[in-house]
């Protein structure tokens, strides 16, 4: 046997404070009833670090210092200007990487590998993107002279916490307005570091401000009146929470939640590739993604092959310490979300569907869970209607190309979809039909800054990413 | 593996008999995805293998290799000297494992033989039964003797001159011949033609006296010279194609056009080489060749055999790499992890 043998990255490259304040107007500041709450490392239960809890005065100091922010400096700035502090921001991205990427895995639980490889790369190409747009906004088709919105209030996910926060201040950055933005409670901390690289960039005080806390503080948030347009990733339930607050306000809004996406295999499709996009749909970020695969939609006629060569891939996965390089799947991200996952598919097998995972061992301590399959699921059964968000994905069948589209719009959700199949047409047919704002051809979960992103249905609305995330920021 | 293939396990070996057949099994292979297939193999690429698993992976690979030697100024002091280095990779430390094979033109394979056997032509194993492995039983040294043939590089020579070129390196002492697949009949389609010279060249490696003597025959790598089919569709075909005419081993490239051995055609032919097993219960082995330079690029190769595979393949009967200054790199790895310091090039010997 070729046994790999540990090659974990240095964690000696980040240097985590024992304790952080709320960023506010360009410092760090005690919050004003000196509440805090503990991040922990996933995959030891690890205490990293102890984080202020900003509460409703907190956030009020927030929003008047990004108002004043956009009045005075960031709003007037001329787009050339702010192009570049945009793009020194993406280089000190760049140049800290490293660091980030372990602190990210560190505080949320992914792999090394795809903190490294996939998280940063994209967080610093949203940064360079939109700097490039701060000077050329009358040339995004939205009028000569668009003009920003005003103060942002950003609520953000844990599963790409870096990358979400990216999605969002890039953008609101790049059109002219302030942000203030709330990383989730249980992975804080690269937000943080960001707001050290904000000073390190010399961004303005009070154009970037980091309020950390859960979902009271985020309420706080979007329900401050001095706030001109709220933006949100994270549940459709906390999704639907936010649109009531808001409504019959001034404040825009674009959401983008959660999904069950179908992912798409006929008959013709290259088959160890559509394994390889069906792996990667499903268990990159331990399914920690609003847009994963979490359905495959298999043709009868090729399901025992693709589910044969499924299962054999599927042992090929390393779950295990998220810092070895060699790791594929790290930990669920909190005790909270290992709960959810564990009672969903318990009702997967409780509703009679046949649920299989390769053997492997998982860590003592943390929150794991095996990288598992169901097949013989069904419309019917919760684990194909509910997203479950982690590493579970619900095997289906179908006969004809209609019964799969059938079946993939038959979901409240609509963020993404696969399709696999080497024959051009059938895909554009296949597109055409599916009710999603991403679809997929002979790959899965690509993201790129120039490519808007946003859903369909109880997927949320709005766009981000493209020109098309621009709009979500001007006052269009 | 495809519908087709499972389910039409026993009537494999009659697919050669019609054009037909071959075309229709052939075109029935599901496709390869060409962004897909790269993408995994640039994955695979990024594993980090460190201490224990890279000094194992080093002498695995070093087994492994099939030293080469394939230029029109070989002399039979050369091909001596490549023979001795390969029973010997590293005369300064007797831990270091022998190479898989010594690879060289026919007219070498006697002075390969030479060293390898003691005198040429005679120290093949006479005895034992016939092979099982990818490969044949090797010499006294461990060391097999390849010969390419088949009028390598180009295979543009009629069939009768293949088989004379085959059956001489076959008397002359080798025990795998290394033929080259006629790739101007398969790109125009004729796969018969393709297959039954395999078929033909298989038969002529029994050497002139096939059968007689009880001699094992010298085992069959079927080159598929892959940066001439361009595409990955038509090197999972070609791979099965050679696989059906009883090719012992599959292999990359002659070394001798632009693109040789890459990454991705590897894993194509890896994929190939699983669901044959699957789907007939015979096993093939692979051999990428040509530009596989660095320890580093040979560690890649064996984390896919590994992850695509599986360890059935992690065995010098089943893998090999066909290549020349790589085993050097490999040399100078091993004994920086042994020692923890580079030598430099001039403590490795150069032949």
């Amino acid at each position: 046997m070729f046994e790999y043998a540990p090659a974990p990255e240095s964690r000696s490259v980040v240097d985590i404070k024992p304790s952080y304040g709320l960023f506010v107007d360009g410092t760090f500041v005690d919050p004003a009833d000196g509440g805090s709450f503990k991040s922990i490392n996933p995959a030891s239960e690890e205490v990293l670090s102890e984080i202020a809890e900003g509460g409703a005065q907190d956030v009020d100091r927030a929003v008047r210092a990004a108002r004043k922010a956009y009045d005075k400096v960031w709003g007037p700035m001329p787009g050339r200007d702010r192009a570049k502090y945009l793009y020194r921001i993406a280089r000190i991205v760049q140049e800290r990487s490293r660091e980030l990427a372990v602190l990210e895995t560190l505080d949320n639980g992914k792999p090394i590998k795809e903190s490294r490889d996939v998280d940063l790369p994209l967080v610093a190409a949203h940064f360079f993107y939109y700097a490039g747009w701060a000077d050329k906004l009358g040339h995004a088709g939205f009028g000569p002279a668009p003009k920003p919105l005003g103060v942002a209030a950003q609520v953000i996910p844990w599963n790409f916490p870096l990358l979400m926060l990216a999605w969002k201040i890039a953008p609101a950055l790049a059109a002219g307005n302030t942000v203030v933005l709330k990383p989730a409670e249980t992975t804080p901390l690269t937000a943080l570091l960001f707001a050290e690289i904000c000073q390190q960039a010399d961004l303005p005080a009070g154009v970037v401000n980091i309020v950390t806390g859960a979902g009271d503080t985020g309420r706080a948030l979007v329900e401050h009146p001095g706030v001109d347009k709220v933006a949100f990733t994270g549940s459709t339930e906390v999704g639907r929470a936010i649109a009531r607050a808001v409504a019959g306000s001034r404040k825009k809004l674009t959401l983008e939640l959660g999904g069950k996406a179908a992912n798409i295999v006929f008959d013709d499709a290259p088959v160890d590739q559509a394994v390889e996009g069906i792996v990667n749909g499903i268990f990159f970020n331990q399914g920690h993604v609003c847009c994963a695969g979490s359905r495959l939609l298999v043709q009868e006629s090729v399901a025992e092959t693709v589910l044969e060569s499924l299962k054999r891939r599927m042992a090929q996965l390393r779950v295990g310490d998220p810092l070895d390089k060699n790791t594929d799947v790290g930990a669920i991200n909190s005790a909270a979300q290992l709960a959810r996952i564990k009672e969903l598919s318990d009702a997967g097998a409780a509703e009679g569907a046949q649920r299989w995972s390769p053997p492997c061992e998982l860590p003592e301590r943390g929150f794991w869970f095996a990288p598992t399959i169901f097949t013989g699921v069904t419309q019917a059964h919760r684990i194909a209607r509910e997203e479950i968000f982690g590493p579970v994905l619900s095997v289906l069948t179908f006969r004809t190309p209609a019964e799969a589209v059938e079946k993939a719009n038959n979901t409240p959700y609509g963020l993404s979809a696969g399709i696999w199949t080497e024959k051009g047409s059938r895909i554009l047919w296949t597109a055409d039909r599916l009710r999603a704002g991403v679809v997929w051809a002979n790959t899965f979960n690509k993201f790129d800054p120039t490519s808007p992103f946003g859903g369909y249905k109880e997927s949320g609305y709005g766009r981000e990413g493209g020109r098309h995330g621009l709009e979500a920021y001007l006052n269009v | 593996m495809t519908a087709t293939a499972t389910s039409a396990r026993s009537d494999l070996s009659e697919l050669g008999r019609s054009e037909t057949a071959l075309r229709a099994f052939l075109h029935g292979l599901p496709g390869v995805d060409q962004v897909g297939a790269e993408q995994r193999a640039a994955q695979l690429g990024t594993r980090s293998i460190k201490t224990t698993a890279k000094a194992q992976a080093i002498d695995l690979a070093i087994r492994m290799v099939d030293l080469t030697t394939l230029e029109g100024a070989d002399t039979p002091g050369k091909v001596r000297a490549l023979a001795a280095k390969a029973l010997r990779p590293d005369p300064a430390d007797p831990s270091c494992p022998h190479v898989g094979a010594v690879c060289v033109y026919p007219s070498m394979v006697p002075y390969a033989a030479e060293v390898l056997r003691g005198s040429a032509g005679s120290g093949r194993p006479s005895d034992g039964p016939g092979p099982t492995n990818g490969a044949a039983p090797a010499g006294p040294g461990g060391v097999h003797l390849a010969s390419v043939a088949t009028a390598f590089p180009s295979g543009q020579a009629p069939l009768e001159v293949k088989l004379a070129d085959t059956r001489a390196a076959v008397e002359a002492g080798a025990d795998e011949i290394d033929m080259v697949i006629n790739r101007g009949a398969f790109l125009a389609g004729r796969y018969g033609e393709v297959y039954d010279e395999i078929v033909a060249i298989k038969e002529a490696c029994g050497g002139a006296d096939a059968g007689r003597q009880g001699r094992p025959r010298a085992h069959l790598k079927v080159i598929l010279e892959t940066g001439e089919l361009a595409t990955y569709d038509n090197v999972r075909r070609v791979s099965w194609l050679a696989m059906l005419a009883g090719g012992d081993f599959i292999k990359t490239s002659t070394g001798k056009v632009p693109v040789a051995a890459t990454l991705p055609v590897t894993l194509v032919m890896l994929e190939a080489v699983r669901d044959f097993r699957t789907a007939t219960g015979r096993q093939v082995g692979v051999k990428p060749a040509g530009g596989i330079r660095t320890t580093k690029d040979a560690i890649k190769y064996l984390v896919m055999v590994n992850e695509t595979v599986g360890p059935d393949w992690l065995d010098p009967d089943w893998f090999r790499f066909g290549a020349s200054s790589l085993l050097n790199d490999l040399l100078m790895q091993r004994t920086k992890l042994k020692t923890g310091v580079y030598a430099g090039p001039d403590y490795f010997t150069l032949d």
